[in-house]
């Protein structure tokens, strides 16, 4: 059966409090799940007083300062800081999403930060994102052609270009696949928001020469129809993306060959 | 390589587990023939439910009139059909989502499917009784 309760050695238990400095006036709580694989104790929530006056606008400011100045321990991924490479996708606020561009503003009261969702958690917030990374490779998301390349580029319209917009700039951070319930129970073999926009992004760019092949593959009761339109995915996507609608357009090729 | 799944020894590649044994190549006229039950249940649904409530107090003389009647007798065995077919599909669904063990799934499936066919037939055995029996 489905997991609806954390095996015992995953529950997150209370931890630590790191106090802000006396005098501090603009005080904000960042309750942070910890966990460390080199000690065999449970997960748990520190919590750690930020001085907003002092720190920049964004959550992974916050998580920055926190790791420079408060706990050099906290382990989290980041790099671009400007929500392009989709490395600090995380829960924040009961939210996935990326941390560089979420506004601590938004969040109401104390900040709650977890790791993505349902993954394996190689160390803090950082998730073992292998599998996705398998799936994604699994659906061959580059161009497949039987016509020789020509010498220069492949011509496409402007109308047949627009088509990839709303895809192209998916940054890959699984904060949609790691969102969707349908993912979580079944996630082995369901495919998921993620890679099934990307497998739509190849299906409708009129320059692949491999639709059928590439519909082929999808078409599966798990690898695609495991989605119920639960919509957790579009919600949650920091770039404002639509996996949901890929999806239900996916669906729709496949009818329209039956 | 993911170190974890299932908390089982699994040395394959992660490419080749998320392959695993490949596309079915279906699913697509389940998930279509659950659209279009769903929508031929929208019409006789609403007819179901008015009808019934234009026959609370009927006694069964007036019942096996109702029955009897062609259009509400071809309007019930259609509802009946689409209804538990529709169950059915829908029930697979909730079962491959949930029910993990390879075993249980199989059984879940199956007694699934015999029972809709059973309530289908029942349903318009009743019908007919009522419409043709003494």
């Amino acid at each position: 059966m489905v997991e609806f309760t954390l095996p015992r050695n995953s529950k997150v238990v209370k931890g630590k409090t790191h106090k802000a400095p006396d005098g501090t006036k603009n005080i904000k709580k960042f309750k942070v799940y910890r966990y460390d694989p080199d000690q065999e104790k449970n997960p748990q929530l520190d919590t750690y007083e930020v001085d907003l006056d002092t720190c920049g606008p964004m959550v992974l400011d916050a998580l920055i300062k926190i790791k420079n100045e408060i706990d050099p321990t906290l382990t989290f991924r980041r790099s671009c800081r400007e929500g392009v490479c989709g490395s600090c996708a995380m829960n924040v606020d009961g939210t996935n999403t990326l941390a560089c561009i979420k506004d601590i503003d938004q969040i109401k009261g104390d900040a709650s930060i977890y790791p993505l969702p349902h993954m394996p958690v190689i160390k803090d917030l950082v998730p073992d994102l292998s599998i996705p990374y398998a799936q994604y490779k699994s659906i061959k998301p580059w161009i497949q052609t039987d016509t020789p390349a020509p010498g220069s580029e492949r011509p496409q319209s402007p109308e047949e270009r627009a088509k990839l917009d709303g895809l192209w700039e998916c940054v890959l951070c699984f904060c949609c696949q790691t969102s969707c319930p349908s993912y979580w129970w079944n996630g082995d073999r369901y495919l998921g928001p993620a890679i099934l926009l990307q497998a739509y992004r190849w299906l409708v760019d009129s320059r692949d020469e491999n639709t059928g092949g590439r519909l082929d593959a999808l078409e599966d009761p798990f690898k695609l129809y495991r989605c119920h339109t639960i919509m957790n995915c579009t919600n949650s996507c920091p770039k404002s993306l639509n996996p949901a609608l890929a999806i239900a357009e996916t669906k729709k090729l496949m009818v329209e060959r039956m | 390589m993911a170190f974890w799944v299932g908390f089982k020894m699994d040395l394959r590649s992660d490419l080749g587990r998320v392959r695993g044994l490949g596309s079915a190549k279906g699913g697509t006229s389940h998930w279509w023939a659950q659209r279009v039950t769903a929508l031929a249940l929208v019409p006789l649904s609403v007819w179901f439910v008015f009808s019934i409530i234009n026959l609370v107090g009927v006694d069964r003389g007036g019942l096996k009139i109702w029955v009897n009647g062609p259009v509400s007798f071809v309007l019930m065995v259609l509802f009946l059909i689409a209804l538990f077919y529709h169950m059915q599909l829908g029930l697979q669904v909730v079962i491959e989502d949930y029910v993990h063990n390879e075993k249980n799934k199989v059984i879940s499936l199956i007694l699934n499917k015999l029972i809709a066919v059973f309530l289908v037939v029942s349903g318009i055995t009743a019908l007919m009784k009522i419409a043709f029996g003494g």
